[in-house]
């Protein structure tokens, strides 16, 4: 698979906004001071007249964008993850969550594979800060083809979201003719009934990539993509449980409140299995080049292979 | 303004500090202090200058109205109830459990147009719906109010940055001067002072008044109309716990509610202040 064509998700947050601007003539970019690098700059050259730069100051950025979803607009607020869930996140929970206000919430370069800027914004908590936010959705692409999608059902449903997209150019695995974003649902890259490898965001595609390393050495994975963490497919993670016996989750944010908490959390209530979690572990990140950083971290197939293997021993 | 109207005025906001007694006494909680020294201007915005209809609290093209310093919702409450927003009994459920009327202003209740109550936050919404206005060419006004220590929220200035930047003129931010905050004189916690000249660097129209002379709440909302390509900001000199005697100018009357003597006390008071206005 190494022919596929690699893209960052932040690059198809930028092209999205601006093809769906004039498809959705309420829709209003705000950004504080890092368009060029979450790609807004796509939507504001186009769209100037729509566009809003807020300057280095997420949180009456969130403000600003709840009094313009209070007045009918369709806000999207634009910065690093780092700062929207992170330094703002008062306000997203005070001013946006607490009022159920139409805002969208475009938060690029998450986790570690933001490289060489380090630990400062490399922001591995946001899914476990906005999972705690009454109400709020929050969704995790994991190509270019999803986040399209993903993008569109953002604006189509009326409500707070959290959208995560990455600094990082990554394969484009899903078919862009036969791709069908739906929020909410999970989606099953692959059969499998020996272990169910739960993964999101750019997580995915190495979890495909270790299911067929499983593959060769006996193991049959079930793959599965779960690009809308809350409300999670509690229904698809419970099945998954109960099918194969044992879960492993990949993400890259903290193994402390991201997808890995909120598929422990399901399967507790519903169908009790070992559920073993790949993510970053309770630490910091550091500087260097991204894809060594995620090999280091343990974010990337080979090691899912290894935990896999490990978990399928804890089946009871 | 016209006698018998400054009258007309004098009893509602007198009314509506009857109001914030009630709702925090029945609470045995709540933020009377602050809720008494912005009664004169909610009174004169909502039945004098807002273009808004209690029948469609949503009206699209509504004035719209964030009480940035949330914790004096009891008087906004007040007032909404006066205007017929909603029935005036609802006054006295401030605070209680199922009750529609949180302790911090709430967007499902009608006439409310933002959640609001975390301090610095309220302007910056005020901003996003003055910027829809322009965006959409409507030419509704946005209103907001701050307290005086609410300012020493960064984002305040933020948002005052933006609201310059951007040329909110259809902008006007109150900050409720009334010189105390819960830990004691503004002077002394950690002062934003001089309040006017911040305001005034940061690009916007500053206008000072008293807050409790309607006349010269008229002229500056009359003045603020007339201002373009900047945002207008009128700093009211008020005394916190306006019209109630004990509670004037007490820091301690920031987050205390009455007690049963207490509450008596200000409701006669207030109940006198009534009758001189009306004989």
């Amino acid at each position: 698979m190494a022919d596929l064509i690699r893209k960052a998700t932040r690059e198809s947050y930028g092209e999205t906004l601006a093809n769906l601007a004039d498809k959705y003539e309420n829709l209003v970019v705000l950004d504080a001071d890092l368009a060029a690098a979450t790609k807004t700059a796509i939507f504001k050259k186009a769209y100037p007249q729509r566009f809003f730069d807020c300057g280095i100051a997420e949180a009456n950025m969130m403000g600003v964008a709840a009094g313009l979803a209070a007045a009918g607009k369709i806000p999207f607020a634009s910065t690093f993850a780092m700062f929207a869930a992170g330094r703002a996140y008062e306000i997203v929970r005070n001013s946006i969550g607490y009022p159920h206000l139409n805002v969208k919430i475009g938060a690029t370069h998450a986790g570690i594979s933001v490289g060489e800027d380090g630990a400062t914004h490399q922001c591995n908590e946001d899914i476990a800060l906005m999972r705690t936010i009454p109400g709020m959705t929050i969704i995790n692409p994991a190509d270019d083809v999803e986040a399209r999608q993903a993008i569109e059902s953002a604006i189509n449903y009326v409500g707070p979201v959290y959208m995560r997209f990455g600094r990082l150019a990554v394969p484009i695995f899903n078919d862009s003719e036969s791709y069908k974003f739906e929020l909410g649902k999970g989606i099953v890259l692959r059969d499998g009934t020996d272990v169910t490898i739960i993964a999101t965001g750019l997580m995915v595609y190495e979890a495909l990539e270790a299911s067929r390393t499983l593959a060769d050495a006996g193991i049959s994975a079930r793959v599965v993509n779960i690009h809308t963490i809350k409300p999670l497919d509690k229904e698809l993670v419970c099945k998954c449980a109960s099918d194969t016996g044992v879960i492993v989750t990949v993400e890259e944010h903290s193994i402390i409140g991201g997808l890995g908490s909120a598929v422990a959390e399901a399967v507790t209530g519903c169908c009790p299995v070992p559920v073993v979690r790949v993510g970053v572990n309770d630490e910091y990140g550091y500087s260097g080049p991204a894809v060594e950083l995620l090999k280091k971290f343990g974010l990337c197939a080979d090691n899912i292979v290894v935990k896999v293997k490990e978990a399928i021993k804890l089946k009871k | 303004m016209e006698e018998n109207l400054k009258k007309n005025l004098m009893k509602r906001a007198c009314k509506a500090r009857m109001g914030v007694i009630e709702g925090t006494y029945n609470a045995k909680s709540g933020h009377p202090g602050g809720s008494l020294s912005i009664c004169d201007l909610l009174t004169y915005l909502y039945f004098e200058k807002m273009n808004i209809n209690p029948e469609n609290p949503d009206m699209e093209d509504r004035d719209r109205f964030v009480l940035s310093k949330g914790h004096t919702a009891p008087a906004l409450y007040a007032v909404l109830a006066q205007k017929g927003f909603f029935p005036e009994e609802e006054l006295k459920s401030l605070r209680h459990i199922g009750s529609m009327l949180q302790g911090h202003p709430c967007i499902n209740i009608p006439g409310i147009d933002m959640s609001s109550g975390s301090l610095g936050q309220g302007i910056s919404a005020a901003c996003g719906m003055a910027l829809a206005g322009k965006l959409s060419n409507k030419d509704y006004k946005v209103y907001t109010v701050l307290g005086d220590g609410e300012i020493e929220e960064g984002q305040v200035w933020e948002a005052a940055m933006f609201a310059s930047h951007y040329k909110l003129d259809n902008l006007t931010a109150v900050v409720d001067y009334n010189g105390l905050q819960i830990d004691g004189k503004l002077s002394e916690v950690c002062s934003p002072e001089p309040i006017d000249k911040k305001f005034e660097a940061f690009g916007w129209h500053v206008i000072s008044i008293d807050g409790h002379d309607f006349d010269q709440i008229e002229n500056a909302f009359n003045e603020a109309e007339k201002i373009t390509g900047k945002p207008v900001a009128i700093i009211q000199k008020t005394v916190k716990g306006k019209g109630v005697s004990f509670m004037e100018n007490q820091v301690s009357w920031h987050g205390t509610a009455p007690k049963k003597e207490q509450y008596e006390q200000a409701m006669a008071e207030l109940n006198q202040q009534l009758k001189d206005l009306e004989d």
